[in-house]
């Protein structure tokens, strides 16, 4: 019996081992509207067990083809992902859309070269800008699962409006907050909003290329969204999708909380370690990445509240 | 669930800094086992006495989100009689961060270090007698601060506004006694190519009267848009910060309680 139990459990041992020695994301498309995929990613950092699988990614299918929003974090998650798209359509792949310039979001792009790859302009430079530094980051923070990433930019600039492509009707929204440039994806048809990562949900928000009162803005708008007659599923950038603004709400809470307290901590004049050291308040202690993402924060967003304060400009 | 745990983790640290203020903790092997600590007593001690002693505290994150911006604050108030503090980071290309000389005022004082990677931050903290008494923290980065370039080299405001002091004190609530100031300056290390190195070299903090609150001498390691954070000590009214580069800009600033 025992010895059964041993083996059984070499063989699990086994098995994990052979999982992670092939690098399988294990990405399975999730319907979430009529004609709307998602694949979601864990609620965690970079690392190498998650491989970077850490944010969503989605898939419309066009009478025409497929429209793909984000690629994911590597070369690996690209070609997967398209893989499982092939499980559901036989339709080529006719427009991948960037959200933004993170790469969580972008670095799958080369399983997609030779299909036409959009982002906002600005997206679309600061791409050019720090992709390469962002893939050689990510190598540090996820391993081999990065093995043959190379930067692949997009190749057609977007812009807010309406977009048909292969017989589906998009409705693009340009906003910036989250980062400089900040694209919004509702699929006319179903319903679902693509948010990119103006939106979180159950995983603290990350910021840093944020400007915080332009993200404000923003989740405003998409709330508005929410409203219209047609709204159906809210799908954010990294958690779960919802048929509710809540995510949005969630989002905006710990914006709110987090700009608040870097301004109180500036006003009461701390040193950016004792800002550090702050406990954060009940409501956000259990929220995934909390405690992590707070400390980032604050060192994008303290010394700018900080110089307000010593420049006389907040009292 | 994981704040949780951060949470009773400080609870358990700060029961160990109180019972280590009962018993100064010293000794003569590095506790932060650093391959390079006989390179640096000798170097930036010039191998004079010293021992490890956890009265000189060195507090700075465990992982620097920002390697340009890491923040650290120096507490050796613990430590009586201190002359002069000087804090230096192993493994970065220019060792040597800044030196302060506590006058009227505590030995402590909070900055910003830009480091090249991960490294021992300490602070050696020198008594009358001479002896250097030695406190530090590992800080682990991803790097490149010290080769990248500062955020001013991608633009001119800071030609307009270079050596601007901005400051505050502040005289109630739980920091009362505390002076904090940002001075803008590009604190180029000269490890860019094409850019000399261009930094501040030297603060004096005094009373309106003239009396010496604290000196500082700040290296190239030293953020740009230098912040700092000290505490006035017994000496009230307003704050004179008087200071140049190396290519002898001077500034002049007053900082009103």
């Amino acid at each position: 019996m025992k010895r059964h139990l041993l083996m059984g459990l070499a063989l699990l041992m086994l098995a994990g081992s052979a999982v992670a020695a092939a690098f399988d994301y294990g990405l399975k498309a999730r319907r979430v509207a009529d004609g709307v995929y998602a694949f979601i990613g864990h609620t965690e950092d970079f690392d190498t067990v998650n491989g970077g699988n850490i944010a969503n990614a989605a898939f419309i299918v066009a009478p025409g083809g497929v429209i793909v929003v984000d690629s994911g974090s590597s070369l690996r998650y690209g070609q997967q992902m398209r893989a499982a798209i092939a499980a559901v359509t036989d339709k080529p792949v006719a427009l991948v859309i960037n959200t933004h310039h993170h790469p969580d979001h972008f670095l799958g792009n080369q399983a997609f070269a030779g299909v036409p790859i959009g982002a906002l302009a600005e997206t679309r430079q600061a791409i050019a800008a720090e992709g390469d530094a962002f893939a050689e980051n990510l190598f540090r923070m996820s391993g081999d699962w990065m093995k043959g990433t190379e930067l692949q930019q997009p190749t057609r600039t977007l812009a807010a409006g309406p977009l048909e492509i292969a017989g589906r009707r998009l409705r693009l929204l340009a906003f910036d907050g989250h980062t400089g440039a900040d694209l919004v994806v509702v699929d006319e048809a179903s319903g679902v909003v693509i948010a990119g990562d103006l939106v979180f949900h159950g995983r603290a928000p990350t910021t840093p290329h944020a400007n915080v009162a332009h993200w404000l803005a923003a989740l405003d708008r998409l709330e508005a969204l929410t409203r219209e007659l047609g709204f159906k599923v809210l799908l954010p950038g990294h958690g779960e999708p919802s048929t509710s603004a809540a995510p949005i709400r969630e989002t905006r809470a710990w914006l709110v909380w987090l700009v608040d307290a870097m301004r109180q901590a500036a006003r009461d004049g701390l040193d950016m370690n004792e800002v550090l050291a702050r406990p954060l308040p009940p409501e956000f202690a259990s929220l995934p990445l909390a405690a992590s993402e707070y400390r980032r924060s604050v060192g994008h967003l303290f010394p700018a509240a900080e110089q307000d304060v010593l420049e006389g400009r907040a009292q | 669930m994981k704040f949780q745990r951060t949470l009773s983790v400080s609870a358990f640290c700060a029961l160990l800094a109180a019972m280590s203020l009962a018993v100064a903790q010293t000794g003569r092997v590095d506790p932060l086992d650093s391959a390079r600590w006989g390179d640096m007593h000798h170097s930036v001690l010039a191998d004079a006495p010293f021992e490890f002693d956890d009265r000189v505290r060195v507090i700075a994150p465990t992982t620097a989100e920002n390697p340009m911006q890491v923040p650290v604050t120096v507490d050796a108030t613990a430590l009586p009689g201190v002359e002069e503090v000087l804090v230096f980071a192993d493994f970065n290309p220019i060792v040597r961060v800044l030196r302060f000389f506590p006058q009227e005022a505590p030995a402590q004082l909070g900055f910003r270090v830009k480091l090249q990677q991960s490294t021992p931050v300490r602070a050696a903290a020198r008594t009358a007698d001479g002896r250097w008494h030695v406190g530090g923290t590992w800080v682990n980065t991803v790097g490149g601060g010290c080769t990248a370039p500062s955020a001013a080299a991608a633009s001119t405001e800071w030609q307009r506004r270079l050596n601007e002091v901005s400051g505050r004190q502040w005289t109630e609530g739980p920091n009362a006694g505390r002076l904090r100031l940002r001075i803008v300056h590009p604190m180029d290390t000269g490890l860019v190519a094409g850019t000399p190195a261009f930094h501040l070299e030297e603060i004096n903090f005094t009373d309106a009267a003239g009396k010496r609150l604290m000196r500082v001498e700040t290296f190239e390691p030293v953020s740009e848009n230098p912040v700092f954070t000290l505490q006035r000590g017994a000496l009230a009214g307003p704050v004179d910060a008087r200071g140049r580069d190396n290519n002898g800009n001077a500034f002049d600033a007053r900082i009103a309680p």
